[in-house]
């Protein structure tokens, strides 16, 4: 097991890092820190702790250095990383729809020309593929997911598109998106969701967290129409698109 | 709160800022709040606001065309910090410069036109705060996810009514952000560039160029040359107001407080709390150096300017610049009596 390293992130932050690869085994080791912060951070000397921001192979602790001893806090962090082990988070399990229709997957052919595949065979393993949710970052709710198979892995675009439509789900090496807005960006787009990723208003404003698994449920641009048009009524349950709940 | 504002005119580039929104950034959700939270403090001190008000209310954070704002129900004091003035326009007619560094109080019907600002922050503090909806337990705007309440024409925003009868105004010197390089703690991953690139960083002088926002500045200036070319990709991990990457091209980015979570580009230094409400006041074409300091030099630093700033705000006088009487506003006098700033 490779010893967790402390970085020094300025005076107001200390990054915990566990090693430089995508790996649930790594990831599973962020989220157990994690957890360990979590349950010490009203004790001294981690109550200067203001944000925690975990990624595929680090933990990001954000603290006041007006209200805390970052030294201290970052000694105490470092020898809680050591002594504890992975989780495995048993997050939530998603069934969520995607529609392949044409205009909501222009890469879809070029990525079956490249790979040497047909086009429902990409569909097909996509289908097949439980996908891990390892963090969310880049933009609000924007999740990466871990698990492509490897017939699948392409190069982002050379000249990143200017516009990749909302809700887009996208490729790139070894990973699996979804845009939760029109936003610039070079994943290979596949498929598109009409299931909203983010909205600021709900308590849980991200629909997916880190330790979460999707499964992907191909849908025609018929129900893609109407499962949009509800979720954008505010009457699409989030709950039922839970693996084992009742799609609408 | 029986104050009611009205923004007649929103301006261009402008939000409600308070001074960050925290608890999110697992959900991918920037820290954003002001960029100079500095000036925010003296704007509000200004006002006459507690000095947890900055935390607790939002203020105007102007980047551009300042907005019109009109009182409607109340009597409050504005007041700016920064390099801004504004017009105010009596409900009768009459018209004067409000310049900054001194309040300003508003009867209904008088307008606020707060001017330009040609690079850098500036802000706009009233009474009691801007009382804007609170959304995931933060009043700051952060765009890019359409949340916070934008400036918005017609938008009615309560604040803290001042007495009818015999209230007054403040006024203090301009606070002064100090000279000199911007400090930094080396790291998370200068062991991704080579030896000469911290040397260069260290020792070589950037210019901020025009692509620079509330996410982030780009500086040009000699290239950060990484280790190797594999060196300039890392898989994404966090990333903090300060930080400065460097992507391929050896141009190193400078992330301010709306920016991303995470990211893949290695990050060589990072900017001291102390010194980041400089960084936003930086503009298009002006140089820039960096000095390196260790964790001491960092504290020692915020130590500093925390002292340098109550100093300055212990210089906060009651009435117009030239005005004798000493006041220590954070004492509260009986225009606190209400606790404006105690939350909802």
């Amino acid at each position: 097991m490779e010893e967790p390293r402390l970085l020094p992130f300025g005076d107001a932050a200390w990054t915990v890092e566990f090693g430089a690869r995508i790996d649930p085994v790594l990831h599973g080791r962020v989220l157990g820190l994690l957890e360990a912060v979590e349950r010490v951070r009203r004790e001294e000397p981690f109550a200067g702790i203001v944000d925690l921001m975990p990624t595929f192979r680090s933990l990001t602790v954000c603290y006041d250095p007006r209200a805390c001893d970052g030294e201290r806090l970052g000694e105490a962090l470092l020898a809680l990383a050591r002594t504890t082990g992975a989780v495995r988070r048993e997050g939530r399990h998603w069934h969520l729809p995607v529609c392949f229709e044409a205009d909501f997957a222009p890469d879809l052919d070029d990525v079956a020309q490249a790979r040497g595949l047909s086009r429902e065979a990409v569909i097909e393993l996509l289908l097949g593929t439980s996908f891990q949710v390892y963090m969310i970052a880049f933009m609000p709710g924007f999740p990466y997911m871990g698990g492509l198979p490897e017939a699948l892995e392409m190069p982002r675009l050379k000249s990143p598109r200017k516009a990749v439509p909302a809700r887009s789900l996208a490729v790139a090496g070894s990973m699996c998106a979804i845009y939760p807005w029109e936003s610039p960006g070079g994943w290979r787009l596949l498929g598109r969701t009409p299931v909203p990723l983010f909205s600021a208003r709900d308590e849980a404003p991200s629909l997916l967290a880190s330790g979460d698994r999707v499964n992907w449920r191909a849908v025609g641009s018929g129900e893609f129409a109407e499962l949009e048009a509800a979720a954008q009524a505010g009457r699409l349950a989030r709950e039922s698109l839970l693996a084992g709940g009742n799609p609408s | 709160m029986n104050g009611l504002i009205e923004v007649s005119d929103p301006g261009l580039g402008n939000s409600f800022q308070d001074l960050g929104r925290f608890g999110y950034r697992h959900m991918g959700i920037a820290v954003s709040g002001c960029v100079d939270p500095l000036l925010a403090r003296c704007a509000n001190a200004l006002a006459g606001n507690p000095a947890q008000c900055a935390a607790e209310r939002a203020c105007i954070e102007v980047r551009g065309a300042g907005p019109t704002l009109t009182v409607r129900e109340g009597r409050a004091r504005f007041a700016l910090a920064g390099d801004l003035s504004a017009t105010l326009t009596r409900a009768g007619g009459e018209e004067r410069e409000v310049p900054p560094w001194q309040s300003v109080s508003l009867d209904p019907g008088d307008a606020l036109s707060v001017g330009f600002v040609s690079g850098g922050a500036a802000y706009v503090a009233v009474s009691g705060g801007f009382a804007t909806p609170v959304q995931l337990g933060s009043r700051s705007v952060y765009r890019r996810a359409e949340i916070g309440e934008p400036i918005a024409p017609g938008l009615s925003i309560p604040c803290a009514a001042l007495p009818r009868r015999g209230s007054h105004e403040y006024s203090a010197d301009p606070w002064r952000h100090e000279e000199g390089p911007i400090r930094v703690l080396l790291g998370p991953q200068d062991d991704h560039f080579k030896p000469e690139a911290i040397a260069d960083l260290l020792g070589g002088e950037y210019r901020v160029t025009k692509e620079s926002d509330r996410m982030g500045m780009r500086l040009e200036g000699p290239a950060l040359v990484h280790l190797t070319p594999a060196s300039a990709d890392i898989v994404s991990d966090g990333t903090v107001p300060g930080a400065i990457q460097v992507p391929g091209n050896g141009q190193p980015i400078v992330l301010l407080a709306d920016c991303q979570t995470a990211g893949g580009y290695p990050k060589v230094a990072t900017v001291i709390t102390a010194d980041l409400p400089r960084l936003a006041q930086l503009r298009p074409g002006q140089a820039i150096r960096f000095q390196a300091v260790d964790a001491k030099g960092a504290r020692q630093a915020l130590q500093a300017l925390e002292t340098r700033w109550k100093w300055w705000a212990y210089g906060v006088v009651l009435g117009p610049p030239d005005a004798e009487v000493n006041v220590d506003w954070r004492a509260g006098g009986p225009l606190f009596a209400d606790g404006w700033c105690q939350g909802e």
